[in-house]
């Protein structure tokens, strides 16, 4: 077991992070509200998404390129997170490797050739 | 250089690289063809499955020179056995008869796009993948790769109402047992600290008798399978989605999928959860009697040819259950020959139903037979066959399959059993019957001809030949299903 003495010393960056992180929103807020001009609406309590009008009739229409952007977003994105531990270790893994990766880039090129040659990218 | 996977690996893997290779052509071609030679499409696609099905004939002859019997790759996480090689025959098959019984019919649909048949391969690739897969990550991943393409084509009538609602069902409900069935994988790997099927097992061997967390594990994957194959109580998005779905596709996953999800059913069940048999049997026993009885019940009263089917698919489920609740080589054996045989006569039965489908008319009323014994003599006798066969009346190949798993039965004392399951393939002769009324009884109600397509055609013709040759000269195909059962049992 551990002495009663004992402290933790590695932890010590933590607790000072943790400090930092709490003080930094309070002092930023408390400085804002003291500085900014203040003008209450409604519509700024209202929840804000990427400049879609948040409220509408739950049966209104909208339209279906969003998510299709949204879709091929996240294709992508798994792209890169799997090309960067490839990046990495790219020396150990060699040619297999490498090969690998292009079969992986060249299904999601025709995916992406597919999509275009579709217009599904074409906005408006 | 590396030390992890070597070339022999990803010869295991031609067929199911051919196949997404073909899907991704497809796919690519589509984009150039006209809308009148759309049929071009489906010409890729067959030949696709034309290579894979060589690429198998090779891998299988040079299996029978090596003598090996078993081709490990990617470190045991795909095992090609005379299981694996006999479910993906079933696969190959099935898929290039749904592609050629698919062409006429998306083209009075006015959605023949090429991605039709190039999710129609990825989805064949999947189910490949599931019948060699002895990994858990393997399977589910190849597991979703098949659901998902099916989501897709249940789906794949934009215009059709119904459509949309099946594959929104299925999608739904589909997701929600992936779920359940990935919480009980996780808890298999909590157990054990391995995914490999057969690392589990002998994990799950030294386990206590009665151990709660295995119950859960066998529990929650009972849940999730028993969802993928169909069996009550986890049936009900069945009958919908085979309604809601096009033909074509209802007779793709009635037959394909439905074998794969039977395979890593039998895997699950045979390998990680075999030395807890004594746990998953009573369960098993219950839902067989519950499914059977379900489905056969329930078909009587429907008036949707493709409904009925769908709640004859369900008890047929039931039945195969059994062919695992007697667990010995004829069970197993019986299961095999059952699945491979319904491949046959159920493509069979749908592909009449696809030549139902006209410019005016959907076609999946039982109505809509009337009289077809007068319209189309040919297309209404091989429908008795099959469902004579789907009843499993002899010399058709049903019988084969049930005589097996009825006979495992008897030989692992399970006569309660057994009377049960001879005395609803009764009920099940009424409703097939039902159909052979309309057919021959009634006259017809309207002059327009069943649209026999060349595609339809050679179906028809290749499922008929199948369904008598296997039931008339059954040894080839036992002989080759006995291998399948050494395979499992090893």
């Amino acid at each position: 077991m551990i002495g009663g003495d004992y402290v933790p010393s590695n932890y010590i960056p933590v607790v000072i992070f943790i400090v930092i992180a709490t003080l930094f929103p309070i002092v930023t807020l408390l400085v804002a509200k003291l500085v900014r001009p203040s003008t209450p609406e409604p519509d700024k309590l209202g929840p804000y998404e990427c400049g879609i009008d948040p409220q509408m009739e739950s049966r209104g229409r909208y339209t279906v390129r969003y998510y299709i952007i949204a879709i091929l977003f996240v294709i992508f994105d798994v792209e890169t997170i799997f090309l960067f531990p490839w990046a990495v270790q790219f020396k150990v893994l060699g040619l297999f490797g490498l090969i690998e990766m292009l079969v992986f880039l060249g299904i999601l090129i025709v995916g992406y050739v597919w999509v275009y040659k579709k217009g599904a990218l074409e906005w408006v | 250089m590396n030390e992890y996977f070597t070339p022999g690996d990803f010869l295991v893997l031609k067929p199911v690289i051919l196949l997404v290779l073909f899907g991704m052509g497809v796919m690519l071609t589509d984009l150039l063809l006209e809308k009148h030679n759309k049929y071009f499409n489906a010409v890729t696609a067959l030949v696709g499955v034309g290579f894979a099905s060589v690429a198998m004939w090779m891998i299988q002859s040079q299996m029978n020179r090596d003598g090996a019997g078993v081709y490990e790759a990617f470190r045991g996480a795909i095992v090609l056995d005379s299981f694996s090689i006999f479910f993906t025959w079933i696969f190959l098959i099935s898929t290039a008869i749904t592609i050629i019984i698919s062409i006429r019919y998306l083209e009075i649909e006015e959605e023949n796009h090429g991605e039709h048949y190039a999710i129609i391969l990825f989805a064949t690739a999947g189910m490949i993948l599931l019948a060699t897969g002895m990994d858990l990550i393997t399977l589910f991943v190849s597991l979703e790769l098949m659901v998902i393409s099916i989501y897709i084509l249940t789906g794949f009538l934009k215009r059709d109402r119904r459509s949309n609602e099946a594959a929104l069902k299925y999608l739904l409900l589909g997701a929600f047992s992936s779920g359940i069935l990935a919480y009980g994988m996780s808890l298999l790997y909590g157990i054990s600290n391995s995914t490999n099927l057969v690392e589990i097992q002998s994990k799950l061997a030294q386990r206590p008798a009665g151990d709660p967390l295995v119950m859960m594990a066998v529990v929650t994957l009972a849940a999730g399978l028993f969802f993928k194959i169909g069996a009550v109580p986890f049936h009900q998005w069945l009958p919908d989605v085979y309604e809601g779905a096009p033909h074509p596709t209802t007779a793709f996953m009635s037959v394909g999928p439905k074998a794969a999800a039977f395979a890593l059913f039998l895997r699950i069940f045979m390998v990680p959860l075999g030395p807890v048999r004594d746990q998953w049997l009573p369960l098993l026993i219950g839902v067989s009697i519950a499914t059977m009885t379900l489905g056969n019940l329930a078909a009587i009263s429907q008036s949707n040819i493709k409904r009925l089917l769908g709640y004859s698919a369900i008890s047929h489920v039931g039945y195969l259950m059994l062919g695992l609740v007697s667990g010995n080589d004829t069970g197993l054996k019986g299961i095999s020959i059952y699945l491979l045989v319904y491949a046959f006569m159920n493509l069979g039965a749908f592909t009449v139903i696809v030549a139902m489908r006209r410019r005016d008319l959907i076609g999946d009323e039982i109505d809509d037979m009337a009289g077809l014994m007068y319209k189309s003599p040919t297309a209404a006798v091989l429908m008795v066959i099959f469902l004579l066969s789907l009843a499993g009346i002899p010399p058709t190949a049903g019988f084969l399959g049930k005589y097996f798993i009825f006979l495992s039965l008897l030989e692992t004392g399970h006569y309660t059993l057994a009377v049960i399951a001879v005395l609803y393939v009764a009920v099940a002769l009424y409703y097939y019957f039902r159909i052979v009324s309309v057919m021959f009884m009634r006259e017809p109600i309207d002059k327009e001809l069943p649209s026999m397509s060349p595609g339809i055609r050679v179906a028809l013709g290749v499922t008929a030949a199948m369904t008598l040759i296997i039931g008339i000269y059954p040894n080839p195909f036992i002989e080759f299903a006995n291998r399948t059962v050494l395979a499992v049992m090893r």
